[in-house]
């Protein structure tokens, strides 16, 4: 599968800030990818430029092999943004019927797929009701129906379980894999490391408008692994020194160990069979997204970048 | 295109569709309609006569006050003194008296006592008064050996000068009215749509920026696409209330004299000037009648109509573009609109003075500058066309003017499309005249 979008040296800048500094990153086809960052990071300005509302200041973005031509190509992105709603007075089987003409479907095509989707999620009776008498989660689910209805090759979802229940943030969770197996791409922008943890193959973490990390979620994590290990054993040795290893904590027979610089994981295991002693269970400890994340970002000030002068 | 098609489409079906919109397309004239004519029912229902005994001392009505037909005022003429007459206005024979004494003269400073049992109206007051002056006035004017057909014909208004521009045609006095009075309707009828639709224009805006549609659309549809469609569906609206409203009036004016037949006959049987005038008025006014419709057969209809649409739809179009981005500048806060709408609408309401000036000088300087900039034209053009053309201004100046509309309504656009792209967007930040100044001229 080749690359469904390429980003090249993209750049950004508002008055007050740079929100968007030299980002270049790309994204294979039928995969599901995490853009990450904290607050303010850029990532609505990427999004907005991948999806043609913002024109880059500088730098190509490649969709599907040709450069990106935002008049023609949005109508293969499906884009749902963070700040999201709809006409509140409009009845909600016109409203997904208006969008999907907007992204260039028939009538016909239109009403054919919305019933699709309305009949697979559980909303065909939402009809003739208005967007106002729905709760959150319903209306969040309309509007992921409305992102995927004219099956876009490129999906972008910007914290899309927001406000959903665990049920409903399954059936769309599910719904996400499906499109992805169907080809699409999926782009998802979260907080929630867990969920990109469970949900993407590739992440890119952006930080004050640069990018940070960029990998597969394996990968990141064992770059940022610790040699930790954790190891359960039937009893407590009586000689638990060795060079090999320290300690870091100990809960009657399980430790958490960290191996020394030159040693592996097969020096600590060696040691205490030596000493015969039985193991229960042994398992490296791989750092959580969340941690990742936390290390990477915390301490640049992105929560005051906002409010600093652009200078260069 | 497609995609602004589609946008009014919407914009247009769901205002169209809304109860509201048959409530004030249909509602307004029909109210209208009918608090006319509960106010004509009235007036010619009124059957309460008001009786006035009269004693003349001083014999100075000769025995009759000029009687009107159909008039609810009723003078009889009595013998009695003051005395009696109290007693009887006590026991209700009639409702006042009016008692002249032997030694009145009309031409001295005298006044008359009229005495009622009750506070009299003020219309009713009205008309005795008319009608005892007019009465004394004759006297008077016998008194000093003017007849009332000397009079009559001094007073009859004669034109002395005709007035006639260089083309040759001689402008009849009525026209030059008829003209004034369509100018001046034209002309407000203008400023009304570009306040009623820029405001809905405006409102739509920030309703969907508040709602955070916007960006979902914007994701397929360029900002400009969405703005463009959503001021030309509205416009249509608009265009369409107005087709209804005049059909709606046109009709009912049908429909009028045939509800009420005497109606007709009722308005001019009634003075509509009171005083010495009175009869030579009722003479007098079916000669404006018939130079009225003289003036209305010479005003060039087709060329109004034309224009007023021309001007109706350049303005809104100029003036929708920038509601759009005042629009799209709000916040939640409905008072930032406030502030930011005033700048749009100093030049409306100064079209509205220019225009006041027009129709009565429409080649002055201002008039000519006013209908040839943009954002004054479509208001002060309508008064300087009612005059006709090359009366009210020249063909050149018509065309520049309408050249000038068209620029100006593409400038607007353009740079409210570009506050636009950025404001509606733009989340939780009060927004100042100055900033959206720069995002509609930074680059790209």
């Amino acid at each position: 599968m080749g690359k469904i979008l390429e980003l090249h040296d993209l750049r950004k800048y508002y008055a007050t800030q740079k929100a968007v500094d030299d980002i270049s990153f790309s994204i294979e086809a039928g995969s599901i990818f995490g853009l990450l960052g904290p607050n303010g990071a850029g990532k609505t300005t990427l999004l907005r430029m991948i999806t043609g509302i913002f024109y880059p200041d500088s730098g190509r973005i490649t969709f599907d092999g040709a450069p990106f031509d935002p008049l023609n190509d949005v109508v293969k992105i499906g884009y749902m943004p963070e700040e999201r709603g709809l006409y509140k007075k409009m009845k909600i089987g016109d409203q997904a019927l208006y969008l999907a003409q907007l992204k260039g479907l028939s009538r016909a095509e239109a009403m054919e797929k919305i019933k699709f989707w309305f009949r697979r999620l559980e909303m065909e009776s939402w009809w003739n009701k208005k967007v106002e008498d729905l709760s959150k989660g319903m209306s969040q689910k309309l509007q992921f129906v409305t992102t995927v209805l004219h099956e876009p090759k490129l999906i972008i979802l910007d914290e899309p379980f927001s406000g959903l229940d665990p049920l409903n943030a399954n059936l769309i969770k599910d719904e996400i894999f499906g499109l992805a197996q169907r080809g699409s791409t999926v782009i998802f922008s979260t907080h929630r490391m867990e969920q990109v943890e469970e949900i993407c193959d590739h992440i890119v973490l952006v930080n004050l408008g640069h990018k940070v990390l960029d990998g597969s979620v394996a990968s990141v994590k064992q770059q940022f692994k610790e040699n930790k290990f954790s190891i359960q054993l039937q009893d407590v040795p009586a000689n638990l020194q060795h060079p090999a290893f320290i300690i870091e904590s100990q809960k009657k027979n399980s430790f958490v160990m960290k191996i020394n610089e030159g040693y592996k994981s097969n020096d600590i295991l060696q040691h205490f069979l030596q000493q015969q002693v039985t193991i229960e269970s042994f398992q490296e400890i791989l750092p959580s997204l969340n941690e990742i994340f936390i290390k990477l970002v915390e301490g640049s000030k992105a929560t005051t970048r906002a409010f600093q002068p652009v200078t260069d | 295109m497609n995609k602004i098609i589609l946008v009014a489409q919407r914009e247009f079906l769901t205002r169209v569709q809304k109860k509201t919109f048959l409530l004030t397309t249909i509602g307004v004239p029909l109210i209208i309609f009918a608090f006319y004519a509960a106010i004509i029912y009235f007036s010619i229902k009124t059957t309460d006569h008001f009786t006035v005994a009269v004693t003349d001392k001083g014999n100075i009505f000769n025995g009759k006050i000029d009687e009107k037909k159909s008039s609810e005022v009723i003078f009889t003429f009595v013998n009695d003194d003051t005395a009696a007459l109290r007693t009887q206005l006590e026991s209700g024979k009639f409702d006042a008296y009016l008692y002249v004494p032997a030694t009145f003269s009309a031409n001295s400073g005298d006044s008359l006592q009229f005495r009622s049992k009750k506070t009299v109206g003020l219309m009713t007051r009205e008309k005795i008064q008319n009608r005892i002056s007019k009465a004394l006035e004759e006297k008077r004017l016998l008194s000093m050996n003017i007849s009332k057909a000397q009079l009559d014909s001094i007073q009859e208004e004669k034109e002395y000068i005709t007035f006639a521009s260089t083309s040759g045609k001689t402008e009849n006095q009525a026209k030059v009215g008829v003209s004034y009075a369509v100018g001046m309707i034209s002309g407000f009828m203008i400023y009304i749509i570009l306040f009623i639709y820029g405001a809905q224009v405006m409102r739509g805006v920030a309703e969907e920026k508040v709602n955070r549609i916007a960006e979902v659309i914007v994701s397929s549809v360029k900002p400009f696409q969405l703005m463009l469609g959503k001021i030309t569906g509205i416009g249509a609206v608009g265009l369409v209330q107005f087709i209804i409203w005049a059909v709606l009036i046109f009709g009912i004016q049908l429909a009028v004299p045939l509800l009420f037949p005497g109606i007709a006959e009722q308005m001019q049987s009634q003075p509509i000037q009171p005083g010495a005038m009175g009869a030579a008025n009722a003479v007098k006014q079916s000669g404006a009648l018939n130079g009225l419709m003289a003036g209305l057969s010479e005003v060039n209809f087709p060329l109004i109509i034309g224009c007023f649409i021309f001007y109706f739809l350049g303005g809104y179009f100029t003036y929708a573009a920038l509601f759009a981005a005042v629009g799209s500048a709000t916040n939640e806060d409905p008072q930032d609109a406030q502030s930011l709408m005033l700048p749009i609408m100093m030049p409306i309401i100064f079209s509205i003075v220019i225009m006041m000036q027009a129709v009565n000088n429409p080649n002055g300087s201002i008039a000519v500058f006013g209908s040839l900039f943009p954002l004054t034209s479509p208001i002060v053009m309508m008064a300087r066309i009612a005059h006709g053309i090359p009366d009210g201004v020249t063909v050149f100046q018509l065309i520049l003017s309408m050249v000038f509309l068209v620029i100006g309504f593409m400038a607007t656009t353009w740079m409210a499309a570009k506050i636009y792209r950025t404001g509606i967007l733009m989340y939780g930040k009060k927004v100042s005249w100055k900033e959206m100044w720069k995002w509609a001229f930074k680059k790209g």
